[in-house]
């Protein structure tokens, strides 16, 4: 009797370990299959991109640090005009800042009023939610370019056209992020103001805003970092700012490196002043929470 | 509790209440003054006077519609019949649309009464309702017309040139030609251009109908014909959204592969040595720092303009934040899993494998996904400035100013391919780690 059932168990301990190491087997063949698509994806990938570009990888990687090089050793050889530059170009700079600014406070705004529309328990026409999801998944997915050339088409160069296109974007990038945080919000301000009789904009503002709100703020400041760079590239492609004034020193070629090493200096600064100020911030913000 | 002890909480109150008060009205006074200070610097008064309303009505109007042209050249007598007066919209020898009649007097019917007569002698007849007959008779560089002085809005005139706008048509005409516009809605010859045989039929007509090339078979010579565009070059535009889609899947992957050994160096539960963790974090900011655009502008002297030049860019940005990420993530691991894998006697390398990586590989791969989806957008705009991708025939198209319609085109195709990989990235996270949101 004890022998039976002993070598049954020992019999059921085998199949378990058989089937388990099949198991096994197949994760790894399925792991290994994955892997093996993945490299021939990015190899393949990376053999398309070469070709198709003007130049090829291996003769450019050399030369990588060629245009760097000129320009700052132009601008170190020029170092005593490089703070005059940086004076003339501060105002461009001062422009790309405020283009940043205002469209994330814009954008904010509306991300602000589409989480709210947008977010089940919250919105004040209920039926709407997907109507108000849609939009901000539509105009988070229409990139910055887009609207500021069409824009720079109708209005002229400037910096409003990329304030529009990058509010727009903000609006709607915010808005997802801002009802993900509203989905968690707890419900019994509202309720407690609604007895009141308080309106939806004094729910809103006084029963959700104070409980999502350093998560919102945070957000933002993350978005002002990444409209920061948004609004040079804009400026890139003529939306006023430092990046038109870097298209421009770069046209001029060598001899005036010194101006585009001058912009390279004050952007990057910029950049890394933003990404330091907002982080502490954010850092301070988020204290304490998700534990 | 006592009065003294009341009295004390009161005034706490009124203080924070004043506080909060001096918050509340303090916050948005701020911003409005922020506002009003950007509403001169970015000179909104002005821009109404540097707006172009009539860019934006032929924006609005074009995206949606095209336009015939009927050209007669005043030297050569010859006339033309174009889509969008290009080359490779113009209607083949002998054929012209069925609005266009006569011989002698070419006949062009605009619609509602609308009519315009090409006359021998480079004169012509503009009929429209409710107005005089207009005649005008083109010499040399001058045209001369029976215009009154005081013209209706809709039309221009000087010696040189005469424009008439109807809201069936444009008729400019010069001394050197004599040009008719008629507007029809619909993207213009976007299956098929004129010189294709498959052009002006259905679609079943094409599926089940008679053989229509008898070279080819329907199917195949159709689809051939559409991929071959010339006006609307449907293979150009999937190539570059491949680039484009290239460029994120590579920059991004290419980024992750190169973050994830460097932000072991950069987390301080891996790396012994502060120097090397202060340098790798120094990096990180670094290449973060530059930001893509410089990074595009430097790659872009080195290799080139094209894809390559645009993965590179993006796989450097994002490196450095991927760094980041990663070594905050690798920071946060639990050290119970690794103790319990050690305990077993695993080697460092075992420990990592089986201890750290299953843990941190959900955080990773989300981060990874999300940032495929916004490197897609990034791609695009990067891609007009080194020239790869729709984001170049984007810009192309504008910068040409007239083909409003493939704008339109390539914008619409711009917001499918992000939400494409946006709902596609969502879809292989809920597949990868289970959750959906």
């Amino acid at each position: 009797m004890a022998d039976i059932s002993l070598s049954a168990a020992s019999q059921n301990v085998e199949s378990i370990q058989a089937s388990y190491m099949a198991q096994v087997q197949r994760r790894r063949l399925y792991g290994g299959l994955t892997l093996l698509i993945f490299i021939v994806l990015m190899v393949s990938g990376f053999n398309i991109a070469d070709a198709r570009n003007a130049g090829g990888f291996w003769d450019g990687i050399g030369r990588v640090f060629d245009y760097p090089a000129d320009v700052l050793s132009e601008a170190w050889e020029k170092r005593a005009d490089l703070p005059g530059l940086m004076a003339k170009y501060f105002p461009a700079l001062v422009e790309t800042i405020n283009i940043a600014a205002v469209s994330t406070l814009i954008g904010a705004i509306g991300g602000l009023l589409l989480s709210f529309l947008g977010t089940r328990g919250l919105a004040k026409w209920p039926r709407l939610i997907p109507l108000f999801r849609r939009i901000s998944d539509i105009m988070r997915a229409v990139p910055e370019i887009v609207i500021a050339l069409m824009l720079i088409f109708v209005m002229g160069g400037g910096p409003v056209p990329a304030m529009i296109a990058i509010a727009i974007h903000t609006a709607g990038a915010l808005g997802k992020m801002f009802s993900e945080v509203a989905e968690n919000a707890d419900l019994k301000p509202v309720e407690g103001l609604a007895s009141t009789g308080a309106t939806w904009s004094q729910r809103m503002l006084l029963g959700v805003l104070p409980q999502v709100l350093p998560n919102y703020v945070s957000y933002t400041l993350l978005r002002f970092e990444i409209n920061i760079r948004a609004s040079a590239i804009l400026g890139f492609v003529g939306a006023g700012g430092i990046g038109y004034e870097l298209r421009n020193a770069m046209a001029w070629g060598p001899g005036r490196f010194d101006e585009a090493g001058a912009i390279f200096i004050l952007l990057f600064a910029t950049i890394v002043f933003f990404d330091q100020v907002s982080s502490r911030y954010r850092n301070r913000l988020t204290e304490g929470q998700g534990q | 509790m006592n009065t003294a002890d009341l009295s004390f909480a009161k005034l706490d109150a009124d203080k924070l209440f004043r506080r909060k008060r001096l918050i509340g009205f303090g916050i948005p006074t701020v911003i409005a003054v922020y506002l009003v200070y950007i509403f001169f610097v970015f000179d909104i008064p002005g821009l109404a006077q540097r707006a172009n309303f009539d860019n934006a009505v032929t924006l609005a109007s074009d995206s949606w519609s095209h336009k015939v042209h009927v050209t007669r050249d005043n030297r050569s007598g010859e006339i033309i019949y174009a889509v969008e007066g290009e080359r490779k919209g113009r209607y083949p020898d002998g054929e012209r649309p069925d609005w266009v009649s006569g011989d002698e007097v070419i006949t062009i019917d605009l619609g509602e009464g609308h009519v315009v007569r090409y006359l021998p002698d480079n004169r012509t007849e503009i009929q429209v309702p409710d107005f005089p007959l207009i005649k005008v008779q083109a010499e040399g560089r001058a045209v001369t017309s029976n215009l009154p002085d005081d013209l209706p809005s809709w039309i221009s005139a000087s010696s040189r040139r005469i424009g008439i706008t109807t809201p069936e048509g444009r008729i400019t005409l010069t001394g050197a030609r004599t040009e008719v516009f008629n507007y029809f809605p619909g993207w213009e010859l976007f299956w098929f251009t004129l010189d294709s045989p498959y052009f002006g039929h259905s679609l079943p007509k094409i599926l089940f109908g008679e053989q229509l090339d008898p070279t080819r078979s329907n199917v195949a010579g159709a689809v051939s014909d559409w991929w071959n565009n010339a006006m609307w070059r449907h293979k150009d535009v999937a190539w570059a959204i491949g680039e484009t889609i290239l460029m994120a899947f590579l920059g991004t992957m290419g980024a992750a592969m190169i973050a994830l050994p460097l932000a072991f160096m950069a987390a301080k539960r891996f790396s012994p040595f502060m120097i090397l963790r202060a340098a790798t974090r120094r990096l990180f900011d670094f290449v973060r720092g530059v930001d893509a655009l410089i990074w595009t502008v430097v790659l872009a002297r080195a290799f080139g303009p094209g894809p390559l030049t645009g993965t590179l860019a993006i796989l450097i940005t994002d490196t450095g934040t991927f760094g980041k990420i990663f070594s905050e993530a690798l920071e946060n691991v639990d050290s119970k899993q690794i103790e319990g894998i050690a305990s077993t006697g695993a080697k460092p390398l075992q420990r990592y494998r089986f201890g750290v990586i299953p843990q941190v590989v959900p955080v990773l791969l989300a981060q990874i996904l999300y940032f495929l989806e916004s490197n897609t957008r990034s791609a695009t705009i990067i891609g007009a400035i080194t020239g790869g991708g729709i984001g170049l025939m984007l810009t192309q198209a504008i910068q040409t100013q007239k083909d409003w319609e493939e704008v339109a085109y390539y914008i619409v195709l711009i917001v499918v391919m992000v939400m494409f990989m946006d709902w596609f990235s969502g879809w292989l996270r809920g597949k990868l780690i289970g959750r959906k949101d």
